[in-house]
Formats: C-alpha cells, sequence, structure tokens
C-alpha cells in the first residue's frame, strides 16, 4: 500500500523525462560489449597494443596524455608491453631535460619514466596551430566523457554496474560524423557530430579505412579503430582497473561469508533472549 | 553512564589499579556492554553504529589521502591522479573515500528517517536529535569543501555557486564572498582553506558524535513502539545482542559500499570533475553530488535569490525546531495512521526535489520543485503541528515485552530482531 505514492511520483517524474528527452533530440551512444565491463572484466591485450598503435599513428598528433608514463605500458594489468620493447616506443620519442651544469636545457631521448611528451609545449602553442581550439588531453578523457541516462535508467545501471558510459561515448563520437542536415549550420572549422554535444566539433573525422597497418588480422576500418583507441584510453583512464575487480571479488567473498557467519550467530545469541521473554 | 556497578569485577590487578584511579573500563563496560537496549528495536536502528564506523573509516582513508595530495591549483588535480595511479592502493583509498562520502549520507538519511518515522526527535530526546542536525551540518560542510580539493571542472564551478550564495546577503554580501574566496575570485586561497577546513570538520564532527552518544546514553533509546522502557523484560544488554546486530548490519552495508568502490566507483561522482578546473569555461549543467541534490532544486525553485538562499538555508534549520514542531503524544508512527501516509510523503517529495535538482532548471522541472518544495516546508509547519490535534493514535501496548510477544503470536521466539515489516517501506 505505501508503495503507491512511489509508484504515482515515478511515473509523473518518467513522463516528464520522457518528453525532454525527446525535445532534446541527441541520440545516446550504442552500448557495446567491452572485455572490461562487469565485475571480471579484464582488459583485452591485443585491443590495448592496437590502441596505442592508433594513439601515436593519429590521435598523437594533436593530443597529449600528460598523466600516463611509458613504463605503464609495461605495469601488469596494462597493454603488456615488454620493458625491451616500452623503451624502443619511448626512445622514439624526444623530452625537453635539463638545465644541465652549464644551464642550458637540452634535448634527449624519452626515457621509460617520462610521461608521454605532449604534441605541443603548451596550451597557447596548441591554441595557436588549432585556430584557437585546443585538443583536450587524453589521460583520464574516458572518465571525463559520458552521457546522462535519465530515468528510470540511472537506477538498473547501478545493479549492472554500468561504468562504460565514457568510453561508449568516446567510441561513437569518432565514427559518429554525419553531414549536417538540411537547415542547420555549423560555426566556421566545425563538423557535424551526431553525439557532440551540441553537434559542432572542432576535431575533423580522424580515421580512413586501412590508415593505421594491423598486424594481426584485425580489420583495419574506422569502427575497429575506434573500438581499439577507447579501449586503450579507458586502461589510460583507469589502470588499475583489473586489480581493483580482482580484489573487488576476493573482498565480495569475504564480506558475504562473514555476514552469513554473523547472522547465524547473531540469530542463535537473540534466541536465547527471546525465549526468556 | 553508572559507572563501578557491582556486576563489574576487574580480575586483572593493573587493571584495576588503573580503574580505581580512571574508572575508564567501568565506563566502557557500562556504556557498550551492560547497556540496556530495549529489546524490540529492529534494523533501522543499526545506523547510528554504521556512522560511527563510516566516520572513522573517513577519517584514517583521508588522513592518507592528505599524505599524497597537493592543494595547489596547479597541483592538486594531478595529485589525485598520482594517487590513483602510481601511490600503493592509492586508487582503492580514494574510491573508498569519495564513494564513503556518498554511503555516510546514505547512513545519515536512513538514520535521520528512522528518528522522524519513530518519533526519537520526542520528549526527552530533543537535545539528542539537535545534536545530530549539527552533526548533519557539519557533515554537509565537510563533504562539500571535500569536493572542492580535486579541483575538478565540478569541484571548481560548486565552489564558485555556492560562495556565490553568500553574495545574496544585502549590504555585506559581496564583503562577505571576498572575504571567504581571501581574494576576487574563486582561487588558491580558497582551495587552501577548504583543504585546512576539510581536514578539521571531522574532528568537530567526532566530539559532536560523542556528545550525541553521551545524549542517548542518558535519556536511552527509542524504541518501534515508541513508549518507554518500564521494566528489565523491555532490554537485553548492549553486548552481544545489539553489538552483534549492529555488527551484522554494518557487515550488510559494506557489502553495498563495496560495490560501488570495487565495480562502479565512478558511477555517484559526475564525468565533468576528471575535466581539470577552468575558470573560464562553466559547464552545461553545474550539479552538486547527488545527496545536494534536493537542496539544489529547493535553492532553484526560488526565482529570487535573497529568498532562495533563506529557504535553502531555512529547509534545515527547520529540524532544529521539529521536537517542538510535532505535537502528536504517541512518539511511533506505528500507532499514528495518518502521520505514517505523511511521513512516506516527505520521503517522496524529498526523492522528486533530488530527481529535479538533477535536471536544468526549466519549465516542468521547476513547476514540480516549486510544488514538492511547498510540501516540504508544510509538512513541518502545517502536518506535523495539526495531527496531534486531529489524529486519533491506535492503542499504544502497555509495554516493550508485551509488543514483542504480540507480534510473535505468544509463542516461543526464535529469530528475534528482525526488521518490522511496515519498516520495511
Amino acid at each position: 500500500m505505501r508503495i503507491l505514492p512511489l509508484l504515482a511520483v515515478a511515473s509523473v517524474l518518467a513522463g516528464a523525462h520522457a518528453v525532454l528527452a525527446a525535445e532534446e533530440g541527441q541520440p545516446l551512444p550504442p552500448r557495446q560489449a567491452w572485455t572490461f565491463a562487469g565485475p571480471f572484466g579484464k582488459f583485452d591485450r591485443g585491443q590495448l597494443q592496437r590502441g596505442f598503435k592508433v594513439y601515436r599513428e593519429v590521435c598523437g598528433a594533436c593530443h597529449g596524455m600528460k598523466l600516463v608514463p611509458f613504463r605503464a605500458l609495461t605495469e601488469p594489468g596494462g597493454p603488456g608491453f615488454t620493458e625491451a620493447q616500452a623503451r624502443t616506443i619511448a626512445g622514439e620519442y624526444r623530452v625537453t631535460d635539463g638545465p644541465n651544469d652549464r644551464g642550458e636545457m637540452f634535448e634527449r631521448p624519452a626515457r621509460l619514466s617520462d610521461a608521454i611528451p605532449s604534441p605541443d609545449p603548451n596550451e597557447q602553442a596548441a591554441r595557436a596551430r588549432f585556430d584557437g581550439a585546443l585538443p583536450p588531453d587524453l589521460s583520464v578523457i574516458a572518465k571525463a566523457r559520458g552521457y546522462e541516462v535519465g530515468f528510470p535508467g540511472f537506477i538498473f545501471d547501478a545493479f549492472k554496474q554500468y561504468q562504460e558510459a565514457g568510453v561508449d561515448y568516446v567510441a561513437a563520437y569518432l565514427t559518429g560524423y554525419e553531414n549536417a542536415p538540411a537547415g542547420t549550420t555549423l560555426a566556421e572549422g566545425t563538423f557535424w557530430s551526431k553525439y557532440f554535444p551540441g553537434h559542432g566539433t572542432a576535431m575533423p573525422p580522424p580515421f580512413q579505412a586501412g590508415q593505421v597497418e594491423y598486424t594481426d588480422g584485425t580489420p583495419a576500418t574506422p569502427e575497429q579503430y575506434a573500438r581499439d583507441i577507447s579501449a586503450f584510453l579507458m586502461w589510460a583512464a583507469e589502470p588499475h582497473l583489473e586489480a581493483r575487480k580482482r580484489i573487488g571479488l576476493q573482498v565480495m567473498v569475504f564480506l558475504v561469508i562473514f555476514a552469513g557467519l554473523l547472522y547465524l550467530t547473531k540469530k542463535k545469541i537473540w534466541s536465547r533472549a527471546n525465549n526468556h521473554a | 553512564m553508572q559507572h563501578g556497578e557491582p556486576t563489574f569485577q576487574l580480575k586483572n590487578r593493573t587493571l584495576r589499579w588503573v580503574e580505581r584511579r580512571l574508572p575508564i573500563f567501568g565506563l566502557i563496560h557500562s556504556s557498550f556492554v551492560a547497556y540496556p537496549t530495549p529489546r524490540n528495536l529492529n534494523y533501522w536502528w543499526t545506523f547510528g553504529g554504521i556512522l560511527s564506523f563510516m566516520l572513522v573509516v573517513q577519517i584514517v582513508t583521508g588522513i592518507v589521502l592528505a599524505m599524497h595530495f597537493t592543494p595547489t591549483v596547479d597541483g592538486a588535480f594531478n595529485s589525485v591522479e598520482h594517487i590513483m595511479r602510481d601511490v600503493n592502493y592509492g586508487w582503492l583509498l580514494r574510491y573508498i573515500h569519495a564513494n564513503g562520502g556518498s554511503m555516510f549520507f546514505l547512513a545519515a538519511y536512513i538514520h535521520m528517517a528512522r528518528g522522524l518515522y519513530y518519533g526519537s526527535h520526542k520528549e526527552p530526546r530533543e537535545l539528542l536529535w539537535i545534536l545530530g542536525v549539527v552533526i548533519f551540518l557539519l557533515m554537509m560542510a565537510t563533504a562539500f569543501m571535500g569536493y572542492v580539493l580535486p579541483w575538478g571542472q565540478m569541484s571548481f564551478w560548486a565552489a564558485t555557486v555556492i560562495t556565490n550564495l553568500f553574495s545574496a546577503i544585502p549590504i555585506f554580501g559581496n564583503a562577505i564572498t571576498q572575504w571567504l574566496w581571501g581574494g576576487y575570485a574563486v582561487d588558491q586561497p580558497l582551495l587552501q582553506r577548504f583543504y585546512s577546513l576539510h581536514y578539521v570538520l571531522p574532528f568537530a564532527i567526532a566530539f559532536v558524535v560523542v556528545l550525541h552518544v553521551w545524549a542517548l546514553h542518558v535519556v536511552g533509546q527509542n524504541n518501534p513502539d515508541g513508549i518507554d522502557v518500564k521494566t528489565d523484560k523491555d532490554t537485553v544488554a548492549f553486548t552481544p545482542y545489539a553489538s552483534m546486530k549492529d555488527s551484522f548490519a554494518l557487515v550488510c552495508f559494506l557489502i553495498l559500499t563495496a560495490w560501488f568502490v570495487f565495480y562502479a566507483p565512478n558511477y555517484l561522482g559526475h564525468p565533468d570533475n576528471y575535466i581539470p578546473a577552468n575558470p573560464l569555461q562553466t559547464p552545461p549543467h553545474i550539479v552538486p553530488e547527488w545527496y545536494f541534490l534536493p537542496y539544489y532544486a529547493i535553492l532553484r525553485a526560488i526565482p529570487n535569490k535573497l529568498l532562495g538562499v533563506v529557504v535553502l538555508f531555512g529547509s534545515i534549520a527547520v529540524l532544529f525546531i521539529v521536537p517542538w514542531l510535532d505535537t502528536s503524544k504517541v512518539r511511533s508512527a506505528r500507532y499514528r495512521p495518518l502521520y505514517r501516509w505523511f511521513f512516506w510523503l516527505l520521503v517522496v517529495s524529498v526523492i522528486g526535489l533530488g530527481y529535479l535538482g538533477s535536471k536544468p532548471p526549466e519549465g516542468i522541472y521547476v513547476a514540480a520543485a516549486r510544488i514538492l518544495t511547498i510540501y516540504y516546508f508544510a509538512h513541518f509547519f502545517v502536518v506535523l503541528p495539526l495531527l496531534g490535534f486531529i489524529e486519533t493514535p491506535r492503542p499504544l501496548p502497555s509495554s516493550i515485552s508485551e509488543a514483542v510477544l504480540k507480534k510473535k503470536g505468544g509463542a516461543p521466539v526464535t529469530a528475534g530482531g528482525v526488521a518490522a515489516p511496515e519498516g520495511r517501506g
């Protein structure tokens, strides 16, 4: 009986939400089946390595990843490059170091301990290169993007452990370019994106088929590039995701068993009290 | 707290030596072992213990996080990422602390709702209730300042919106706001003082919690039937009965907490807070953490800024006088056929306000928020005072033990202390 007012309010709110969602006319990114989703999720090493290749050859021309050091590429739960591979990768980048003992800054090849160097020395340089637009740093982008699920979906998502809104959005955004619908005007230097809030994004469509060479037989399509780079960015944003889910399982098993034992103990103790009532 | 009861004897000579000079063991024994608790308490009474535990968790994780955090506008965001990436189990500490705040509020809201439902604010527990409201206010301040520390977009703009509320104060508004900022905008001085206050306020909370528990142990716990303890038959000893039940409930609560910490750590947060603060770019929708959404909806429901701020603070201030607004002679909603309906209506309104607080302040959302705001205040200023006069309460059981026996059908009972059916809502 007491659930009735709850239901009444819920249905009014749901109605209100449906109306507004239709008005906004922004499609929601499709939800993809990621290997790292869910309680037992793990990254696909091959996918992370491909994603890093896409970053290096495409995204890295404009976007930095200043919070991700090269050593992270070798750490457990990541792309699983060997230390030698990571050293080679780092060696292909140049970083500014110094001052040396003559007080001068100098350039040297990057080491494992260096962060991935950004393509522009500072924000102003990047803006000057891109007519005022700033390509965001991608280190935590997979957690810094998302979309509003709305009522009642957000409640189900708590039970489904849906934490992939950001990565779903990134993957959808990277391939969601279209011609601007008739009757709409785009600001100069922007492109029509289905999923970008407000639709006008300064980033041109990034991928063409065959642009990045895959050596493991994975199809070299823009959709695949988008999936791989998105997975890589999820790892970059959450490098300890695998450890978190593994430890989470141990904690959960412990807590559930502990709760069961406590319940039985409590029941036994209280039966004493109740019989004396 | 009656220490030195005849039942309490220490065997160890050293402990006896200490006890004669400082009767601390007797105090612990009388407060947390022999302390009589009503035998009819249901699981809604376990949230006090849960809250104490969560406070300790927040303080311990917070102290360790503070060892790695840099409270500067250039360093804060990156130092949080440093914690997430490079500090051993830093991700675990931060996710426990961030989600722990949410779970703290969840437990506090349940604890407060339980108090309102069973009349725990009523005579002789008015001061106990008021101390609870003081803790709630301190919690809100602490949580808000903590949310500002990572210096993401939502941190920065939440700080901007909330500190700007004070500019609505006539004449002195701007001066007060600039005093809070320590300058002419939200910047380094504000971040640094918020860090300082965020560290110290939890200890203020702990102090008021001690007063809260002290007051509780003077007047004794209320119970689901809302009647006074009359004989020993009405009570059981805190340990092992209540402590074991509290432990079980706490571990169940920790399972829920672990669900978020390990599997959905960013579910309760906002993606924009992973974007470093940018004073030149306002996010499309500035929203607070979920536990502040009802108040945010109330604030935005009022078209006038000053009035909005007054109503916002009023919505919390009204809690201080609830013991005197509630005119009913009967405590528990179990015996108040009308009040229980209004109680659930209040719960639904607050949840509804929370939903509206997450929506842009336009059209139907504002209209709905106004209606629910009016009901929120009407509940306290109209419904509570009137119900005491027009409601006919159901007959109260003559004692707690009678109420327990009646519910179990008079037979010897096995599984005591399960939550009252009406308590499950």
